[in-house]
């Protein structure tokens, strides 16, 4: 399993997420954190491309072997590709959780959301 | 619960050096898992693993009734134990509701001791002291002083074997030996579906066995591949598979009970037993991804009591009280997984069976 880290170069949501920006598309996953407080993951549904997802609600279920945990978005908009290849191999979650763990790309609603999630320093204390 | 109101094994230090989660479970803070559960869950499987269960509870009965005094609580016939033997058995109310399910080992002619869940361990303890009243017995509370580790695998008696001062127990027996120098009940009983032994020891010594059995290749397990092991193998947990408002028959525990005896509840049993069960529990896999969870409902009734993936089969596994004319193996049914229909087949006991390989 990963190390703690908890990269500069993302933005935060308190309950655990993580999106990185490039433009009006962003990626989502959950925080090391998360995965680590899950355990080993074995199952991931990711939904569909072109669901609306909506900034504080769940869009997705992620499974440990001991319970089921919702994954929160962390912004508004609309799903444009998700990592299927987590539907075979979601152990990428906990050994990777900020690359081969991200769970889906989602094209923005309202870029301006951004800045209201925690930096990695904001989230990091969040944790202590 | 406040976190310091949780009590603690013996064993806590270990388990936190040990790097364990420690979780709130049944008022103790327990370890749930160490390097992951479906490591240790796969440990136990193939060489063997050992879990605290210093949680669970312990009370003895002795004295000149205590056969029959047993033999009125307990649905299994008390009289069958041989000195030295063990025996499970449920507690019932008088309308068959299951207060609880145990072990008992006899360990002297009028001498033994129950093995309670640590959820029931002071509701029992009550109802035994209440019915003790009309017989020659002492009902002794001794949860307090004993710690339990459960030794399991398939390597597991070799190990617990070379640390012990004489042969262990067979299965469904018990005796006294030191193992690691520390004397204490070794009993041939466990909740894994691996042969193994459960040791009963005082808790100021449990440090020691617990750093024999590591420095001798035993894996540290937590409660959470203990779940996932016991439901592979289809035995029940209080609180999800068992409960008050359920009763022995219709929980698939028909053959602990043995109305004849008279004990508690055998009537509302018996009648249980004639009439058939409106609905009974049965193992299931899901057909397909998903896990089913406790508490899921099954369309057309009935529900979810366990769930989880099996680290052995690779699928979501589980036990379900299914309406009895859908309950024989073979019949599909479906899962409400929180919106989702999960397909799912009902299976024979165990789910999972030790490959036999001579």
């Amino acid at each position: 399993m990963s190390e703690a880290s908890y990269p500069d170069d993302l933005r935060y949501h308190p309950e655990h997420d993580w999106a990185r920006v490039d433009g009006d598309v962003a990626t989502f996953g959950i925080t090391w954190y998360a995965q680590d407080a899950l355990g080993e993951v074995v199952f991931f549904d990711p939904p569909a491309v072109g669901t609306a997802v909506t900034k504080d609600a769940p869009y997705a279920e992620v499974e440990s072997v001991k319970a089921v945990s919702d994954v929160i978005s962390p912004l508004t908009g609309e799903i444009v590709e998700v990592n299927a290849a987590l539907a075979d191999t979601p152990e990428r979650i906990n050994d990777d959780p900020y690359g081969e763990g991200w769970m889906v790309k989602v094209r923005l609603a309202d870029v301006s959301e951004v800045d209201a999630l925690l930096d990695a320093d904001a989230y990091r204390s969040l944790l202590t | 619960m406040p976190a310091e109101t949780l009590q603690r094994t013996p064993l806590y230090d270990r388990h936190a050096a040990a790097g364990a989660k420690l979780v709130p479970f049944a008022g103790w803070e327990m370890p749930v898992e160490y390097e992951g559960i479906r490591t240790e869950h796969l440990a136990v499987r193939r060489h063997a693993g050992v879990f605290d269960v210093s949680h669970m509870g312990e009370i003895e009965t002795r004295g000149p009734q205590a056969e029959a005094f047993l033999q009125h609580l307990l649905s299994n016939d008390v009289r069958r134990i041989p000195v030295g033997g063990a025996q499970y058995s449920v507690l019932c109310r008088e309308d068959g509701g299951v207060l609880d399910d145990l072990f008992t080992y006899r360990i002297g002619e009028s001498h033994y001791l129950t093995v309670t869940n640590a959820s029931n361990h002071d509701k029992d303890l009550r109802w035994l002291q209440e019915h003790a009243a009309a017989f020659d017995v002492d009902v002794i509370d001794r949860a307090p002083g004993y710690a339990m580790l459960a030794v399991q695998g398939p390597a597991a008696r070799a190990i617990v074997g070379r640390l012990a001062d004489g042969a262990l127990p067979p299965r469904m027996h018990a005796c006294e030996r030191t193992v690691a120098g520390v004397p204490m009940l070794v009993c041939g009983t466990g909740y894994t579906g691996e042969d193994g032994v459960e040791l009963l020891l005082a808790g100021d010594a449990a440090d020691t066995v617990w750093d024999a059995l590591l420095g001798a290749g035993v894996t540290p397990v937590g409660l959470g591949a203990r779940d996932t092991l016991r439901l592979e193998v289809c035995f029940h947990l209080y609180g999800n598979d068992l409960m008050e408002e359920r009763g022995p028959i219709e929980a698939g525990l028909g053959w602990c009970c043995k109305e004849a005896t008279g004990f508690i509840g055998a009537e509302a049993v018996a009648a249980v037993r004639a009439a058939g069960p409106r609905e009974r529990l049965v193992p299931f896999v899901i057909d397909g991804p998903g896990i089913a969870r406790q508490h899921n409902a099954v369309i057309g009734g009935g529900e979810v009591t366990s769930g989880t993936l099996s680290a052995c089969l690779g699928v979501g596994i589980g036990m379900a009280y299914l309406p009895s004319e859908r309950a024989t193996p073979g019949t599909r049914f479906e899962i409400d997984v929180r919106g989702r229909v999960r397909p799912a087949l009902v299976k024979e006991k165990p789910l999972y069976r030790k490959e036999t390989t001579s």
